[in-house]
């Protein structure tokens, strides 16, 4: 009998062991759910009270234009050769895939129609503003992460200048000017790039591609709702760029991780802010 | 005064100052003072917090416990525009020089006279020139940031940091990683400057020589603590071994060589 | 200086361009006519069916297209279709004009087809069209072909 109840007393213990085991990774499941939770509720505090006092700055860029034209150069400029072919592709291929599935119920002349459709309400706003996530918005988290690092921002506050209105501010103001026509210029390159594939390639009659585009897209109703995305998306993704730059960790590491925080953040920030901003516009939810 | 500062000799007095990171104890009720006029220099090992001290001092950082004085003005009371104020009169210089690298040198110089003062560009153009001429850099005028040596960054820093004329100055590792040649331009320049402008200059570092050949007076940190004062005759006669072992830069002393660890025989025999 | 004056030049062009942009997608894209909102004068039209016809569905005379459906909405009493439509005030229509709803092409959306008569009077704003013609369901029209069809066998 003793080799038996050895074993069911081994087995007991084991038992034991393991519900031990189970509670303690449970509670440290719990103690890093917490820390997470705790950190992330932070790191909001920390960015909407960076947001105010970003948009606070704003007021004291207004009377140096100088500063919003340099920004405007490095957000704006540098990003125009990328959004430009980037929207003709799309239009191009939007008017290849529309002519072949349009020609199968012989509505061709609805080309106009779809590809301007789907520029102006979606695919312009967010893919550029995809593309501006990527191409200002991680140069933005860098620049000012690097900053941060070489101590220029504790410099300037040193020299009795707030880096927030000196060096924040006007790239922010100069990101949400540069999105809505950096994404008008998407969809309008994205139009003339269907018209090419479409109407000189293909065979669709111009008049109906530009009427049929006339008659069916409404100002208020599409082009406005476009523009207000792009604002939108503008606002967020100069935001979170400037937020990472400026809360990252002053090391090398530290702040091309913030980079790659920007671009992931930035595009989860897109897509569902975009939508939340369709359900308002155009659904019945 | 009721702060019990006398401020007429002293610029900033710092009383019973705690501050700590996470758990870690930077300074552990310290109190110290810095005389007008005089450089005064801050010593100790890497990582005891020096330029956390200048940060303090800066008010960019807020103690735990404990209060700094700058010219009477108690710097973690004070409003936002009145710490402003305060700053103005104040000069920093990093340890990386902290240059803008938008702008190049005779911007960044310029910078804080088109922040903070309404003069004309001729009257800034002949204030930058004037200061880049002191620190020996007039030639230099149009590089930018990224262009420059090390020591002619912290000399482009140094002009910046008296362009406004500035009440004190804040030197972080002044010394640190430089040439030779750099590093008897940088003594001298702040002694000039010291006495030149009739400023008040605090000096934090761990480079022994060159920071007593021009200190007046030295604090010793270390652990949190001040652990010597003196000038830098009463520091050659100090008792504490500390200190000595620092001045003459031995490997062992009462700082360990060797990071705390377990018996170096056991754990190489992995027991 | 040099940089500077290229730098503003490129801003400069940016911003044209991006406007530029602008203007194009409002008018090239969606014909924003800029005082549509305040040119036009109201009529309205019951159908006996409306169909597919929705709001902003062309309203047009001869083929041109003169204003667009503003709402659709239903008379409980006779349940009848009231068709409210806007139309541009520089085109006056005779009180007789009737309307019909037609389909641009097989598949096509439905529109409002508006056919003078012969009055002297114009519609005032707000007027009512008294002669309808309702929308053309496909389903009734092929039930009614097939049915003529079978009863012919």
């Amino acid at each position: 009998m003793a080799p038996f109840i050895s074993t069911t007393l081994l087995a007991i213990i084991i038992k034991i062991y393991l519900i031990f085991k189970i509670i303690d990774s449970m509670i440290h499941f719990f103690q890093s759910l917490g820390n997470i939770t705790l950190s992330s509720f932070a790191k909001l505090g920390r960015s909407s009270v960076f947001l105010i006092q970003t948009l606070t700055g704003i007021l004291s860029v207004i009377p140096r234009p100088a500063l919003l034209f340099k920004q405007l150069y490095s957000i704006g400029v540098l990003s125009f050769l990328i959004i430009t072919i980037s929207g003709l592709f799309v239009g191009m291929v939007l008017g290849l895939q529309g002519f072949n599935i349009l020609s199968d119920f012989g509505a061709e002349e609805a080309l106009g129609v779809m590809v301007a459709a789907s520029l102006v309400r979606e695919l312009g706003p967010v893919v550029s503003a995809l593309l501006f996530a990527g191409r200002a918005g991680s140069a933005l988290t860098a620049e000012i992460g690097l900053m941060k690092a070489t101590e220029q921002l504790s410099g300037m506050e040193m020299m009795a200048i707030d880096p927030i209105k000196r060096i924040i501010a006007p790239r922010f103001l100069a990101g949400v000017i540069a999105m809505p026509l950096l994404a008008a210029l998407f969809s309008s390159i994205g139009v003339l790039g269907g018209h090419m594939v479409g109407v000189s390639m293909l065979g669709v009659d111009d008049g109906a591609y530009w009427s049929q585009m006339q008659a069916n897209l409404d100002f208020q109703d599409d082009i406005i709702n476009g523009i207000i995305k792009s604002i939108v998306f503008g606002f967020v993704v100069s935001w979170i760029a400037l937020f990472e730059g400026y809360d990252a960790m002053p090391t090398s590491e530290g702040v091309s991780r913030a980079t790659t925080r920007t671009v992931v953040n930035s595009a989860f920030a897109i897509l569902g802010l975009d939508f939340i901003l369709t359900a308002l516009m155009f659904g019945d939810i | 005064m009721d702060n019990g500062v006398n401020s007429n000799t002293e610029l900033v007095s710092i009383q019973n100052l705690s501050f700590s990171r996470g758990d870690r104890k930077i300074f552990n009720d310290i109190s110290l003072t810095i005389q007008r006029g005089k450089i005064t220099a801050i010593m100790g090992p890497s990582g005891t917090g020096k330029t956390t001290l200048l940060k303090l001092i800066g008010g960019q950082l807020y103690p735990d416990r404990g209060k700094i004085f700058v010219d009477g003005q108690n710097v973690h009371q004070l409003k936002r525009s009145d710490l402003y104020t305060l700053r103005k009169r104040m000069g920093m210089l990093f340890q990386s020089g902290a240059l803008l690298t938008d702008l190049n040198i005779y911007d960044n110089i310029a910078l804080p006279l088109r922040e903070h003062t309404a003069l004309s560009e001729p009257m800034i153009r002949t204030l930058v020139l004037m200061k880049l001429h002191a620190v020996g850099l007039r030639g230099a005028r149009t590089l930018m940031p990224n262009e420059l040596s090390g020591g002619m960054a912290r000399r482009v820093a140094l002009a910046r940091a008296i362009v406004l004329d500035p009440m004190m100055i804040m030197y972080d590792e002044p010394f640190t990683g430089q040439d030779p040649i750099s590093l008897g331009t940088l003594v001298k320049l702040i002694k000039a400057f010291n006495n030149a402008l009739g400023l008040t200059s605090i000096i934090v570092s761990h480079d022994v020589k060159e920071t007593a050949s021009i200190a007046d007076y030295i604090y010793f940190l270390s652990d949190g603590k001040i652990i010597g004062k003196g000038t830098p005759e009463q520091i050659k006669n100090l008792q504490s071994e500390w200190v000595q072992q620092f001045m003459k830069g031995d490997a062992d002393g009462p700082v360990h060589f060797h990071y705390p660890a377990s018996d170096y025989h056991k754990d190489l025999l992995n027991i | 200086m040099q940089n500077t004056k290229t730098q503003d030049i490129l801003v400069g062009l940016f911003v044209a361009f991006g406007i530029a942009a602008l203007f194009f997608m409002a008018m090239q894209i969606s014909n924003l006519n800029p005082l549509s909102k305040e040119n036009v004068y109201t009529i309205t039209a019951r159908f006996e069916n409306s169909g597919g016809l929705k709001i902003k569905s062309p309203v047009s005379l001869a083929g041109v297209r003169i204003g667009r459906v503003a709402n659709i909405s239903i008379d409980t009493s006779s349940f009848e279709s009231i068709v409210e439509m806007h139309i541009e005030s520089q085109y006056q229509l005779p009180d007789d004009t009737s309307a019909s709803i037609f389909t641009a092409g097989l598949l096509g959306e439905q529109y409002v087809s508006l056919e003078p008569g012969g009055s002297e009077e114009f519609l005032e704003p707000n007027g009512v069209i008294d002669i309808t013609q309702s929308a053309i369901v496909l389903e009734e029209v092929i039930g009614q072909f097939l049915f003529k069809e079978t009863a012919k066998d």
